[in-house]
């Protein structure tokens, strides 16, 4: 996102759009407690379903967007979307990677409908679970499942002042060593997607004597032909490193490709 | 207008909801024909991709389909696994356990007392319209689901998908000297949720009834929520009392491992729709089934509150069966889970160590709990291995959908008895009656309900 030049008179709109997803990260909206109202005060909070039956009409300055695109209604839903916002951010793993459902993605969808589905024949839905970046341009992608309150806020506020969000693209391992954490990895022989992973949730799983387990993405600087050979060493064979790739953020570009690799051998 | 004919009322967009749904109403001649909740949740296949997976990922991965109860998804997940392997967490672990399950309560609970539902009986569009003349209280509301996140995020690293739940028990767990900041919160929360409890008895509630069975856990001796045999309460028209009786009928309990026996999805002729019934009848889980299963073993500080309310007691074989006072008896469930987290607290010590282990075997587990919105069931069948080769997930929405309809169709129609509503009004009448219930339609995708329409 950068700075705005054409900042809207009054107070700017915000939505707050639905896609396939758990609620979770719109809901880190509604966990922003004490903030809640002072933002209600910044932005006129104009369409937001899980919390308001008043939508009001477009067009919005701010759109946050959660969820991946699944069906074809949501392709033209988004597409409808993007043109009556005038900055479009997406919040967290599904609407910026695909999120879990993305898993369809390696199987047989009708399979699929038949395993759980009475009816499959009534289901709806299209082969693949994709980001909301493959159908229209994104302003800015908040990562994680779900997101960070602290960062969901710096976003807000960010546009709200008219500047680039400051959003750090580094790995969980920075955020461990900046906490303080002993690294699970080297003390205790854990397998850790830290050294690969998209900052911003403050190195939880480490802090709580656990490895990393993605839920962020792919950072800005994976090397995973270095890294896949330590989390063999940590115990994981090939099943493990494609199932911890293939979690929340299974269809990000990063770990699609390494677990790819994986099962190629 | 005197004679009505056939007229459709939709409501494309339920707000103030979890998930997204709609409702479709079909009149004649001043007779509901059809009432029909409508989940558009695309569908997310969770029981298709969890086969393949390890027997360690239900936990982590089933918190995925719902942000709004992720602890109860885990909870179910974890026991069910855990007797599939034959194992048993009890003791300090189960404590805090169940300790986590009351900060999901507390905040889920609020969040739903707060910004969804009591704008309906103050005539408000959202909890932020809300504010502008109820300020002081959607703050106490704020600050009550505050201190809910609190106790997750202490316990389990964070509010939504927790980090730290694991087979067996937890990752890490705190020193006593940990928990105890939360004290002064939760001491200064429990004011908060007892004048939560009087301020949502204060508004005007409608008359109405269930007539259903009534499904929730019970554990002898306290407040199922993380444990517990299911058990249904007989509907009131079974022993001739009217829908709206507030007195305790017989009930029959069943093991969890039977749940599938008697909580069958059935598939309605002339429709797609796949409905839960209990032994055949319709049911309804939640806050209004757990009071009545299990009230008598509230906490005396909620059980006061309760009769305070107007609830009546409990141990007096007092039952409240008005979905519109479903608001009451969230507050009062939100109190005793704050207090009760202050027990646990207090009789805390740090188990010898955070997690048993769970060695995998080749068997079916069953699990429930009470999630904020009702039972949620969850079986898994493993390989050999630990491979997880079947899934099944119940979630109360589905559960409460028939009862939802039911509610709907029986308000429309005796609107419809006593005046000419307009399409505006039935459908502000029909998106309360819904909230009753605090669907979540994120967990219920999976019963996908399409109708033909037919002229």
């Amino acid at each position: 996102m950068t700075a705005d030049t054409d900042r809207p008179a009054g107070r700017p709109k915000l939505a707050v759009w639905k896609f396939a997803s758990c609620d979770g990260c719109q809901l880190t909206l509604l966990d922003c407690e004490d903030e809640l109202l002072g933002i209600a005060d910044k932005l006129q909070i104009s369409y937001f379903l899980e919390a308001s039956s008043a939508p009001g009409p477009g067009p919005y300055d701010l759109s946050l967007v959660e969820g991946s695109v699944t069906t074809q209604q949501d392709i033209e839903r988004i597409r409808h979307i993007r043109e009556v916002s005038r900055r479009l951010v997406t919040i967290g793993a599904c609407a910026t990677a695909g999120g879990v459902q993305a898993l369809r993605n390696y199987a047989d969808v009708a399979e699929f409908r038949a395993a759980v589905y009475a009816r499959p024949d009534y289901i709806q839905t299209l082969e693949t679970s994709t980001p909301i970046s493959a159908h229209v341009p994104v302003d800015f992608e908040l990562r994680g499942c779900p997101i960070d309150r602290g960062q969901l806020i710096e976003v807000i506020t960010a546009y709200l002042v008219g500047r680039a969000p400051d959003v750090p693209e580094h790995s969980v391992c920075f955020e461990c060593k900046r906490r303080g954490t002993v690294c699970v990895i080297v003390a205790h022989g854990t397998p850790c997607l830290g050294p690969v992973t998209h900052a911003g949730c403050g190195a939880l799983c480490p802090a709580y004597g656990r490895g990393c387990y993605g839920c962020f993405g792919p950072s800005n600087s994976t090397n995973f032909p270095a890294f896949i050979p330590l989390l063999r060493r940590d115990g994981m064979n090939t099943l493990d490193v494609v199932r911890v790739l293939r979690t929340y953020n299974t269809a990000a570009p990063e770990f699609e490709a390494a677990s790819r690799k994986e099962l190629r051998g | 207008m005197t004679h009505r004919e056939s007229r459709v009322l939709r409501i494309r967009s339920l707000a103030r909801v979890e998930g997204e749904g709609a409702l479709h109403l079909r009149l004649r001649d001043d007779q509901v024909d059809q009432a029909r909740l409508q989940i558009y949740e695309p569908p997310r296949f969770f029981e298709a991709f969890l086969r393949g997976r390890s027997y360690t990922e239900p936990p982590d991965i089933t918190s995925r389909v719902c942000g709004i109860c992720p602890v109860a998804y885990q909870m179910s997940a974890c026991r069910a696994v855990e007797d599939a392997c034959g194992v048993i967490v009890d003791g300090q672990l189960a404590a805090l356990r169940r300790l986590l399950y009351c900060g999901e309560w507390i905040e889920s609970q609020t969040l739903h007392i707060y910004l969804l539902h009591a704008p309906d009986f103050l005539g408000a569009d959202s909890a932020i319209d809300l504010a502008r003349t109820w300020r002081t209280d959607v703050e106490r509301g704020l600050r009550l689901k505050q201190a809910g996140n609190a106790v997750m995020e202490l316990l389990g690293g964070r509010a939504i998908h927790p980090v730290n739940i694991r087979l067996g028990g937890f990752y890490r767990t705190p020193a006593a000297s940990e928990l105890r900041p939360l004290v002064e919160r939760l001491r200064r929360a429990r004011d908060d949720a007892e004048q939560t409890v009087q301020w949502v008895a204060g508004f005007d509630f409608p008359d109405a009834g269930c007539d259903y069975e009534l499904l929730a856990l019970a554990e002898p001796g306290t407040y199922a929520i993380e444990s517990g045999n299911p058990t249904a309460m007989s509907a009131p028209s079974t022993a001739g009392l009217p829908a709206d009786s507030d007195r305790a009928l017989p009930t029959r309990t069943f093991g969890v491992r039977e749940f599938g026996d008697h909580v069958v999805e059935t598939q309605l002729p002339h429709s797609t729709a796949l409905n839960s019934l209990l032994d055949g009848h319709r049911h309804l889980t939640g806050s209004l089934a757990r009071y009545a299963i299990s009230g008598q073993w509230l906490s005396p500080i909620a059980l006061q509150a309760a009769q305070d309310a107007g609830l009546g007691d409990p141990r007096q074989g007092a039952v409240c069966r008005n979905p519109f006072r479903s608001i009451i008896v969230r507050a009062v469930e939100v109190l005793y889970a704050v207090d009760e987290a202050l027990r646990i607290i207090d009789t805390y010590e740090p188990p010898p160590r955070p997690y048993l282990d769970v060695p995998p075997r080749a068997a079916t587990g069953h699990g429930a709990t009470e999630a904020p919105r009702g039972l949620l069931y969850h079986r898994y069948t493993l390989g050999a291995h630990g491979t997880v080769t079947d899934a099944n997930l119940v979630p109360p929405t589905a559960q409460n959908q028939g009862a939802i309809e039911e509610d709907l169709r029986r308000l429309v129609q005796e609107h419809l008895g006593s005046g000419e509503p307009t399409d505006a009004e039935l459908t502000n009448l029909c998106e309360k009656a819904i909230r009753n219930h605090d669907p979540c339609i994120s967990c219920s995708t999976h019963f996908l309900k399409l109708t033909i329409e037919r002229s």
